[in-house]
């Protein structure tokens, strides 16, 4: 049963087919059996999560059938950069590895008061910095599909985790497309909402611009369903949008008549492998089939996205991270006859490579004599990309790419040029530039592994975005494959 | 555009890290390639744009001046490092 | 060679909200340590900062004050260095975009109005305390507690034009922007408690010259006095070494109210490279016309407008205007005094004399005392009608504020009534008399002052409550018969 979608449980667990401790058993046993091969965890909460299960059990025997929450009872994993009280949360870095927060965030109090049983924290890349979870300062996370290679990062152990149903759905956090491109590695759904949408509180700040907290899960309806009890105004995050959210379950129309997508010239030609080529292709032959009207749009500053992220992020993140120091929580080095010598060995021996990579550029391209060459002209090259995305969506509905450029790479394959893994990031990270709404969703294989389609809709317009993927989901199998583990 | 040895040591430094010879002599070279690639940006022409800090614009987002007292104050020294008369403790300070 | 002396603040006023500047936590001093925090104000992972809105209106009011400029958008940013007590790592200031900018403050030094020119007002967070053990300062203690109540605590920073030309002048300007923050209800403007604080830079440069000298910069001076000695020495050092032919080196240096020397720090000190840049979890701040207009009405008639008016009206002196308009409550006492009985001059001494010497004496407010406008009116009545006498009134002032009794009670009680009964006051006159036959003598002598010394007898015997001048009429009749 823990291969099922978190809609097809809701009802048998409604109808008291199944109970929510029999369900959460069953995804501890599914743990037990394949988090040896996949190490999707950093920590399971197994006893919290039968608590809360029994809990959601007698919720569910005391409310009317309308009354009860959709997630009630559905077991969940939470990324590791999510704050849970008294939970050991680590982002998966040493520096952070003892720190139980005094808080919840947002988004895990919203999942609490929504019934859903929270099974553990997943892996990701330190900090969310990457794009394999190989940066994971505590480990590596596998690919359900195929073990030699990686899930995508950062969201890599919340994706595997869905992927190699040991969760029925999961949190992640997408800053240059940390949600959508391990969604895309595991073949499974990955949604990152209009920046604003979903409360930052309580998410370990990466690049605080950027952030932006969504679901990974096995199908659309699903991703539907917990975008409805993450997103809403937080009067704790400044950046959090008052606006009226709509019931993202009414845009699950399958229905894609005289939509205009428009397919992004810059993301389907060089440097994408061919057969991810062919796959976006046929996605959009099928879309064609369905009623949508496709036509070709050129981003040209699409060229200079990856410099300008990788510019913004660090320098944001740099500031961000200064708060790892050693002296109010985590880890401190033992060789701190000083405060000086504290600082210096606590961030050496806490940090990994990336991250340390990250602090240095980011706070080159801010310091003294630098700020105007590459901070300030990059926040004005993210105006130009911006623009380009008004342009466009002047025009078309959507905006469609492939996710990542290629299949999920194996272990080792770019963690010697981190140019090379950076450049990777090329579809995902102009939408985080631009704080727009965005989907993976599944459209094929190759070599066995999932190939991603990328979504993109205006600010705020996530409907669009969901009937447009709801629709090729319902036309199409890619989502209910399973990987043999 | 190449970055130094010196650079990467004031820069580290700047940052309060700790880095290794290897360290210092790894990042001279891959952050020196990644200013390079960075450095496409100066080709641009952004006489008359505006630097975009916030993807989705806003302003005036304040909250009313009313005290909220915390309950877990407890919980945040608990992971105090040090801890010493109910303050966190910190090695010497030579400036 | 003549030398000139130029000087610059940097003020920094906690300003007076019942919350912290991003989170909930109390502003509240004296707390036990890290009890007034939170998971915002220490920097836990993962938390972010909301603007109290009751700061941006302090800090738009303080703005105002200073006849600045509004900016139409102001944006924080973050200063980023390394320090224990700064828990994030960096600091939520302002930096390209501040506030307010452009203003000025008048002050009065010797007799003459000075107008001192104000860069820029802006918002930030104010830093946690760190207490350095076994040693009472950072030099060679073994380590440091550090406490997160103060953190958060929002402050306006204040920059002045380097338009001081003395030390003095400083100290004056120094005291008159507490005043007017205390008078707007901004800060309560404390130096020695670090309500208030201030850095300063001064240089010397050639008198006539259009070039500034090599400046430095001077921290920890904790009260109005330390200022001006501060400056005093600084100024001195500078135009010694000057007028050596020596040069003065750009730094920071500190005030040692020891000594009352500055010295410099050992060693090279780093440079700083802050590394601002906007803060991406706030927004921008864009006060519009409406809520400014509705600041400054709310804001009413300034004190400096306030004081010109006192000596236009009330025909009182500027320093007994000065006075006045220093603390808001202590005006507004006046005023109404004014309207009840309108003897400004009177009042004002009063006021300004035994009032404010007892509230001083026990560090009381005016608010804070158990007095009002209606007492002081009724006691001044009663000197006028010669029911008691001013000296007696001087304690009857005292007895009220201390018992917090009416004017009344206090005179019936005690008895202090004067005495102008003639027959009763003719008895004592002759017992006076005949006590002092050596004054009397001298009296018939010629020695007519003597009288004073006479009545004073007089007021002693009966223990002030006589009325002096029938006092003066009987002993003048009954030495002269
Ligand atoms: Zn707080």
């Amino acid at each position: 049963m823990n291969k099922k979608t978190a809609h097809e449980l809701n009802n048998l667990l409604v109808n008291k087919k199944i109970s929510s401790v029999e369900l959460t058993k069953a995804v501890l046993d599914r743990i037990d059996k394949t988090e040896g091969k996949v190490q999707a965890y950093v920590t399971v909460t197994r006893e919290d999560a039968l608590k809360q299960a029994k809990a959601a059990d007698s919720r569910i025997s005391e409310l009317p059938d309308t009354r009860i929450p959709l997630l009630t009872g559905i077991p969940i994993a939470i990324k590791d950069n999510m704050c849970t009280k008294g939970v050991l949360t680590t982002c998966s870095s040493k520096i952070l590895a003892n720190y139980i927060p005094p808080y919840n965030a947002t988004v895990v109090e919203k999942i609490k008061a929504a019934g859903a049983v929270i099974v553990g924290k997943a892996n990701m890349d330190e900090f969310a910095m990457g794009s394999s979870t190989e940066n994971s300062g505590l480990h590596p996370t596998y690919n359900p599909w195929d073990l030699e290679r990686v899930p995508g990062g950062s969201s890599g152990g919340s994706a595997a985790a869905v992927a190699a149903n040991e969760c029925i759905l999961a949190t992640g956090s997408d800053t240059g497309g940390s949600i959508r491109q391990p969604a895309s590695f595991c073949g499974v759904v990955g949604f990152k909402p209009t920046y604003g949408r979903v409360s930052r509180y309580g998410l370990i700040a990466f690049a605080s611009s950027l952030d932006q907290i969504g679901p990974l899960t096995k199908d659309v309806t699903d991703t539907a369903i917990l975008m409805n009890v993450l997103v809403g105004y937080d009067p704790k995050d400044s950046t959090s949008v008052n606006q009226p959210v709509p019931d993202y379950q009414k845009a699950l129309i399958d229905n894609v008549k005289n939509l205009k997508i428009g397919y992004i010239k810059e993301l389907l030609g060089q440097g994408i492998d061919q057969e991810v080529k062919a796959s976006i292709e046929q996605a959009m032959k099928k879309l064609e089939e369905l009623g949508a009207k496709l036509i070709e749009v050129s981003m040209p500053s699409f060229e200079h996205a990856v410099a300008t992220y990788y510019l913004i992020a660090p320098a944001e993140a740099s500031s961000n991270l200064a708060r790892y120091d050693g002296v109010k929580f985590g880890h401190r080095s033992k060789e701190a006859k000083d405060l000086l010598t504290m600082y210096y060995n606590t961030r050496r021996e806490g940090f990994g490579a990336e991250v340390k990579r990250r602090i240095m550029l980011g706070t080159y391209a801010l310091s003294a004599g630098y700020y105007d060459a590459y901070y300030l002209k990059a926040l004005k090259v993210r105006t130009l990309i911006k623009q380009d995305f008004d342009r466009a969506f002047m025009k078309y509905d959507v905006l469609l790419s492939p996710t990542a450029p290629s299949i999920a790479f194996k272990f080792g394959e770019k963690t010697a040029d981190p140019l090379a893994m950076y450049i990777s990031d090329i579809a995902t990270i102009p939408i985080n530039l631009a704080g727009l709404p965005a989907i993976s969703l599944p459209c094929g294989f190759s070599k066995k592994a999932p190939i991603g389609l990328q979504i993109i809709g205006r600010a705020f317009d996530e409907e669009t975005v969901l009937r447009a993927a709801f629709t090729y989901e319902q036309n199409t199998d890619w989502h209910k494959q399973i990987p043999e583990l | 555009m190449a970055i130094t040895k010196k650079d990467v040591e004031h820069v580290a430094k700047l940052a309060r890290l700790g880095l290794s010879e290897e360290e210092i002599e790894l990042f001279t070279r891959q952050l020196s390639a990644i200013l390079d690639f960075a450095g496409s940006l100066q080709k641009l022409d952004t006489k008359n744009i505006l630097p975009t800090s916030h993807a989705i614009p806003m302003k005036n987002v304040l909250r009313e001046d009313k005290v909220v007292t915390c309950q877990n104050t407890e919980d945040i020294l608990a992971n105090a490092p040090a801890e010493e008369d109910h303050m966190f403790r910190v090695p010497r300070i030579i400036e | 060679m003549s030398y000139e002396t130029v000087i610059g603040l940097e003020t920094h006023a906690q300003l007076a909200t019942e919350s912290k500047m991003f989170c909930g936590c109390p502003t509240k001093f004296g707390a036990k340590p890290n009890t007034n925090i939170c998971p915002v104000c220490t920097g836990q992972p993962g938390v972010l900062p909301v603007t109290n809105k009751k700061a941006i209106e302090l800090a738009i009011k303080t703005a105002i004050a200073l006849n600045c400029k509004i900016e139409p958008q102001s944006v924080f940013a973050r200063k980023n260095y390394f320090y224990p007590d700064l828990p994030k790592g960096y600091q939520v200031s302002q930096y390209e975009l501040p506030l307010a900018t452009n203003g000025h403050l008048e002050i009065e030094v010797g007799g003459n109005i000075r107008k001192i020119g104000i860069i820029r007002v802006h918002l930030e967070e104010d830093a946690g305390k760190s207490i350095h053990q076994g040693a009472g300062r950072i030099l060679g203690s073994a380590s440091s507690l550090i406490d997160y109540n103060r953190t958060g605590t929002p402050l306006i920073e204040i920059v002045s034009e380097p338009d001081i030309r003395s030390p003095k002048e400083a100290a004056v300007f120094m005291q008159a922007l507490a005043n007017l923050l205390q008078y707007i209800g901004v800060c309560d403007a404390k130096m020695e408690e670090g309500s208030l604080r201030c850095d300063a830079n001064l240089s010397v440069r050639e008198r006539g010259s259009s070039e500034f000298g090599v400046r430095t910069e001077l921290k920890n001076m904790n009260s109005f006095k330390a200022v001006e000695k501060a400056l005093l020495f600084e100024e001195k050092r500078h135009t010694e070494v000057l007028a050596d032919g020596g040069k003065i080196s750009q730094e920071t240096r500190f005030f040692d109210d020891t000594t009352n020397t500055t010295h410099g720090m050992r060693g090279k000190e780093e440079a700083h490279d802050y590394r601002y840049f906007p803060e991406p979890d706030l927004v921008p701040v864009a006060p519009d016309k409406k809520w400014v207009e509705a600041i400054r009405s709310a804001l009413g008639e300034l004190p400096e407008e306030r004081k010109n008016r006192f000596i236009a009206n009330h025909r009182l002196s500027s320093n007994d205007a000065f006075l006045l308009i220093s603390q808001r409550a202590t005006a507004d006492f006046f005023e109404e005094c004014v309207i009840l009985l309108n003897k400004p001059k009177i009042i004002a001494n009063w006021i300004l004399g035994d009032l404010q010497a007892y509230l001083n004496a026990r560090n009381l407010t005016i608010k804070q005392a158990n007095f009002s406008p209606v007492q002081l009116v009724e006691l001044i009545q009663l000197i006028d009608k010669g029911t008691i006498s001013g000296k007696i009134a001087k304690t009857v002032l005292i007895k009220v504020l201390e018992t917090g009794n009416s004017v009344k009670d206090v005179i019936a009680e005690s008895g202090m009534t004067q005495m102008s009964d003639e027959g009763t006051l003719v008895k004592i006159v002759q017992s006076v008399l005949a006590a002092n036959p050596k004054q009397v003598e001298q009296y018939k002598a010629g020695k007519t002052t003597i009288i004073a010394f006479l009545v004073g007898q007089v007021m002693k015997e009966t223990k002030g409550r006589a009325n002096p001048g029938l006092a003066n009429k009987i002993l003048k009749q009954e030495l002269d018969t």
